[in-house]
């Protein structure tokens, strides 16, 4: 009798545990796809950087003495989201850069004066991008405004960016279409002044040079760890395209100042691939082919090989060389001839080759960097520059990055 | 002889495109760790930034890089 009281109180709890097993449960709400709608920052980048460089082919001076020029560069970036209330993602990053550099052949601009007008200077440039993106089909668009001002030029840059990805999210097509209007106060060399228009409340003419370009991007996943992209990026700039304090001496003697055409095409064409090649190494390369109306032809190509030495630290050293066929306008100092229309001395614009090589870190630990949470990254870069018309020069970067 | 040139180019970056397209195989999210790796970012690093501002106003060439390829003097 015992027993059967014993089977029917088991029986009994063993119904009430299944059916507690098999009771509907109401629905719960799944939180792994909640998103604030509240502004949050997502990163904070400060960029900053050292260069100085030294030559002996001023094209101040008409291709003849010091190149010297230091610049201290730094930008810092804000990215802040937000999601509205149908999903989809605004984000918007707010730029502020700030330059200041020497230059010591800006100072042959009027050399009766002690310091000339561009000879040391700083530069400030805000940028606001706002971009609307679907979190999940990828696709984005957006816009973004600039302006930019130093002592003898100021420029207004407005642009559109628009993203779309392809199902597999494979495939992403990029396409931005950009325009800065541009003001250039027009400063001659001391020589070729007529009446007040030296510094010190004399009056300045200025000139417009604008620019518009249309960037088209296809990058592509080719497997697991290879990647591409090709970017072809034509752009047209008309106005004042030559730097009218920079000298031309003639065979005959004579000085004029630089004289370009007022308008210029650019076709450039890159590619860029990444390949993971262990599980150490990493293979980042880069061409482009780049061609002008001014007669400009260049080859460009880079390689950086980034090597993990652990999962949150990496050293990549890296080389870039680039080749350029020089303008039809070019002549060095005291080569140009009188019946020119347009004429430079600007040695950038010459035929020439060029080394770049250095190498970056990279620390990301996972509890930050120091061991502080907040300071997500750190990079730092050196560079060396060579160039085969006897310029050097070298730069140092460092990149924080905060979440 | 230059244009002939160009259009050497031109058809090694089509070859490309159609290499690179039809070596493509299909990659799920999940097999996207590597390819989402820091170093394996299809652009120029931010660190590179004033890279590519000194190389714009020291060449001729600018452009297709992610920097800069217009607005500013470029003077100095």
């Amino acid at each position: 009798m015992r027993k059967i009281y014993l089977h029917v109180l088991f029986m009994y709890f063993g119904i009430l545990s299944t059916y507690a097993q098999t009771r509907p449960e109401p629905a719960k709400v799944d939180s792994s796809k909640y998103q604030s709608r509240k502004l949050k920052i997502d990163e904070i980048n400060l960029v900053s950087a050292y260069y100085h460089q030294d030559g002996n082919n001023s094209a101040v001076t008409g291709g003849i003495g010091t190149e010297k020029l230091s610049d201290f560069a730094n930008t810092i970036d804000l990215q802040m989201s937000k999601f509205n209330k149908r999903g989809k993602k605004n984000t918007f990053i707010f730029e502020l850069g700030v330059d200041h550099y020497t230059s010591a052949s800006s100072d042959k601009i009027d050399p009766s004066t002690i310091s000339s007008a561009s000879s040391a200077d700083t530069r400030i440039y805000p940028s606001l991008n706002w971009t609307h993106s679907n979190e999940e089909t990828g696709n984005s668009f957006g816009f973004t405004g600039s302006y930019s001002t130093e002592f003898d030029y100021q420029s207004m840059g407005a642009a559109f960016n628009l993203t779309r990805l392809s199902k597999d999210k494979n495939t992403q097509f990029d396409f931005k279409l950009q325009a800065f209007l541009d003001q250039w106060t027009v400063i001659l060399p001391i020589e070729l002044r007529t009446g007040n228009t030296g510094r010190g409340g004399e009056q300045y003419d200025t000139a417009p040079r604008n620019s518009f370009s249309a960037s088209f991007s296809l990058s592509q996943v080719i497997n697991q760890k290879f990647q591409a992209s090709l970017i072809l990026e034509p752009s047209y700039q008309k106005g004042l395209l030559a730097t009218k304090y920079q000298r031309d001496y003639f065979t005959d003697g004579s000085m004029r100042s630089e004289t370009l055409p007022d308008k210029r095409y650019k076709l450039p064409i890159g590619l860029r691939m990444n390949y993971f090649l262990d599980d150490r190494f990493v293979i980042r390369t880069f061409y482009r082919y780049y061609m002008d109306n001014w007669g400009i032809r260049a080859h460009t190509a880079e390689l950086e090989i980034p090597v993990k030495i652990n999962p949150f630290f990496s050293i990549s050293p890296f080389y870039r060389y680039n080749n350029q066929v020089g303008t039809k306008y070019f002549a060095p100092y005291g080569q140009h001839q009188a019946s020119e229309q347009y004429f430079t001395s600007d040695y950038d614009l010459s035929t020439l080759s060029s080394d770049f090589y250095g190498a970056g870190i990279r620390f990301a630990p996972p509890k930050g960097v120091f061991g502080w949470q907040r300071l997500n990254m750190l990079e730092l870069r050196y560079g060396h520059y060579s160039r085969s018309t006897s310029l050097v020069s070298n730069i140092v970067s460092l990149n924080l990055k905060f979440k | 002889m230059k244009s002939s040139r160009t259009f050497f180019f031109l058809s090694i970056s089509a070859f490309s495109i159609i290499g690179m397209l039809s070596a493509c195989s299909s990659v799920k999210p999940y097999q996207k760790s590597k390819l989402n790796d820091a170093d394996m970012i299809l652009s120029a690093r931010k660190a590179q930034k004033f890279e590519q501002s000194f190389q714009l106003y020291r060449e001729g060439a600018s452009g297709a890089n992610g920097g800069k390829s217009g607005g500013g003097c470029g003077c100095n």
